[in-house]
């Protein structure tokens, strides 16, 4: 590991101040991907701001109804947390699917959101090419061994995965992050804080350089009663997923009045299939329109030569788990 | 070419004789370990000294009921202080990347994985390793059942097993969990046993969990 400064302040001015004078300063919450990445020389930061005195733990309802998940409140604390299990299921499923426990037990809410990709191409800097961890170096995968990539919104620079399975949970229950810099506070919707790979595959979110994740902040709950996350993996736990699907249907009697899909393991960031969610509403929940609507999602996938199988998996796993979701057989 | 290798296995047998003479195994590989260590942690390689010299930092922690009070380099992990600086060696180091689980010691008696946190983050927490768990001669409820239901067979991935164990009895006790085979196997599937000794594990927690139903878990009288 190469060596660096390391700092551990206890207010979130100081960690600001940290980030806005040099771009090589890391922060450090969990440290579950971070150290890892620095054993193998892919992040080098010169110095390490140590964010675990900050107060930002709490987990609390807001004054609207929702319920605010503090940046370094633990991923097995959110999940287990009676505010989650009774009215978010679906992100108690979805961070529980994820990792180990003892991983759950380090990592932390704002750390979840910007855990890198595990492309092989990137987390190994023994491969001299990765646009992501190089850039301009080209991309590994696209015409090496590319069974864990993108089908969906990949570019010609990138087609790594976004790994998170929380992520694709807060995709679908409408989260948005709240941020600080030197500027202020400011609120992120889910779906414009990861990116497409495009031109620039080293950007992952659109966090400024001098931001730091406050809490992550969920709207009053409607899919409690019928929601569901399906994760597809090589093996029966601790793996990333192949693909995932979060499910959430608000119903009106036996019509679907508002659904959110989201998946993983499928592109760059928690993919929303918004064409899939527009066919389900004001229409009966039952298996053939699942099977309808599913299609859609894969109607622009653009699969590579290990991942086809994807294509296929992906409305399967749709029409699973909204039928799960949707308490229909 | 095949001579000189049998010549060269024989030579290296009669040296490791010696050796055995000299010093008993785990005393060898405590100087072993020291010595890399030392490299590893002390000094940066010539290739990795780009930056500046290590930063060094004073920390405080707790470990199975003693207070050490240390400087070490930024880039120590919790797993390399507790094994090199402290010479608690039950710990140990399978994959170092969080996968494995061999680390997992108790940190503020939650189970995590000692290789990814580092050490300085650790500062002014306790922390309980399989040397803390047994009272004096009497060991722990888990070590007990892991000799007695088969555990394990090489012993490599036992003491975070048997750490990992404590920490997951006391979460589901938490969360009132009722613990059937499947669910400690899923709960417990951040640990890899590469001699399949999972049916004894299991078997293990089991027996500790219906002995303890009702009651807590003792991660250890020393923390």
């Amino acid at each position: 590991m190469f060596p660096f400064e390391y700092d551990r302040p206890t207010q979130q001015e100081k960690v600001i101040d940290a980030l806005s004078h040099s771009n090589r300063t890391k922060i450090l919450a969990g440290g579950t991907n971070l150290v890892d990445l620095m054993k193998n020389g892919v992040e080098q930061p010169e110095r390490l701001v140590d964010i675990n005195r900050l107060d930002l733990t709490t987990i609390a309802q807001l004054d609207d109804g929702g319920v605010r998940l503090g940046a370094l409140a633990h991923n097995s604390d959110t999940a287990n947390h009676p505010l989650i299990r009774e009215r978010y299921p679906l992100l108690s499923q979805a961070i529980l699917s994820g990792a180990s426990p003892q991983l759950r037990n380090m990592a932390t809410n704002g750390g979840n959101l910007l855990q890198r990709t595990r492309c092989y191409y990137f987390t190994d800097s023994g491969f001299p090419q990765c646009n992501k961890r190089l850039p301009g170096s080209g991309c590994g995968a696209i015409e090496g061994f590319n069974r864990i990539h993108a089908i969906l919104g990949g570019s010609s620079q990138c087609v790594a995965t976004h790994p998170s399975d929380m992520c694709v949970a807060l995709a679908a229950l409408d989260a948005t992050v709240r941020v600080q810099s030197s500027k202020g506070v400011r609120t992120i919707e889910f779906p414009n804080f990861h990116r497409l790979p495009g031109d620039t595959p080293r950007l992952d979110t659109n966090l400024e350089p001098d931001e730091l994740i406050l809490s992550i902040d969920l709207p009053p709950s409607r899919f409690a009663s019928h929601s569901h996350y399906l994760k597809i993996r090589d093996r029966a736990s601790y793996a990333f997923a192949l693909v995932s699907v979060a499910a959430a249907l608000e119903m009106d009697d036996e019509k679907i009045r508002t659904a959110r899909i989201a998946l993983g393991g499928v592109a760059h960031k928690p993919w929303r299939a918004t064409e899939v969610e527009k066919e389900l509403v004001g229409r009966r929940a039952e298996r053939t329109l699942f099977e309808l609507a599913a299609r859609l999602a894969v109607r622009d996938a653009r699969p590579l030569n290990h991942n086809m199988f994807k294509v296929e998996l992906v409305p399967h796993a749709i029409v699973r788990a909204l039928s799960l979701a949707g308490g229909v057989a | 070419m095949g001579s000189n290798r049998r010549q060269g296995e024989a030579q290296g047998e009669r040296l490791m004789a010696d050796q055995r003479r000299e010093l008993n195994r785990r005393d060898f590989v405590k100087t072993a370990g020291a010595i890399t260590g030392a490299a590893v942690i002390g000094v940066p390689a010539a290739s990795e000294a780009k930056n500046s010299s290590p930063h060094r930092v004073s920390m405080n922690i707790r470990i199975n009921g003693k207070p050490h009070s240390l400087v070490v380099d930024a880039r120590l992990t919790l797993l390399d202080l507790l094994r090199e600086t402290v010479g608690l060696t039950g710990t140990k180091k399978g994959c170092d990347h969080g996968q494995c689980g061999a680390c997992t010691v108790l940190v503020n008696g939650r189970r995590i994985n000692s290789c990814l946190s580092l050490a300085l983050s650790n500062d002014g927490h306790t922390i309980t390793t399989i040397e803390g768990l047994a009272e004096g001669d009497q060991l722990h409820p888990l070590q007990s059942a892991f000799i007695e239901c088969d555990g394990f067979q090489c012993g490599y991935c036992t003491p975070g097993q048997i750490c990992s164990a404590v920490g997951m009895l006391r979460e589901a006790a938490v969360e009132r969990a009722e613990l059937t085979d499947d669910e400690i196997r899923e709960r417990m599937s951040g640990n890899i046993c590469r001699c399949g000794a999972y049916p004894g594990i299991v078997e293990a927690i089991q027996t500790v969990y219906h002995q303890s139903q009702g009651n807590d878990i003792p991660a250890s009288g020393r923390d």
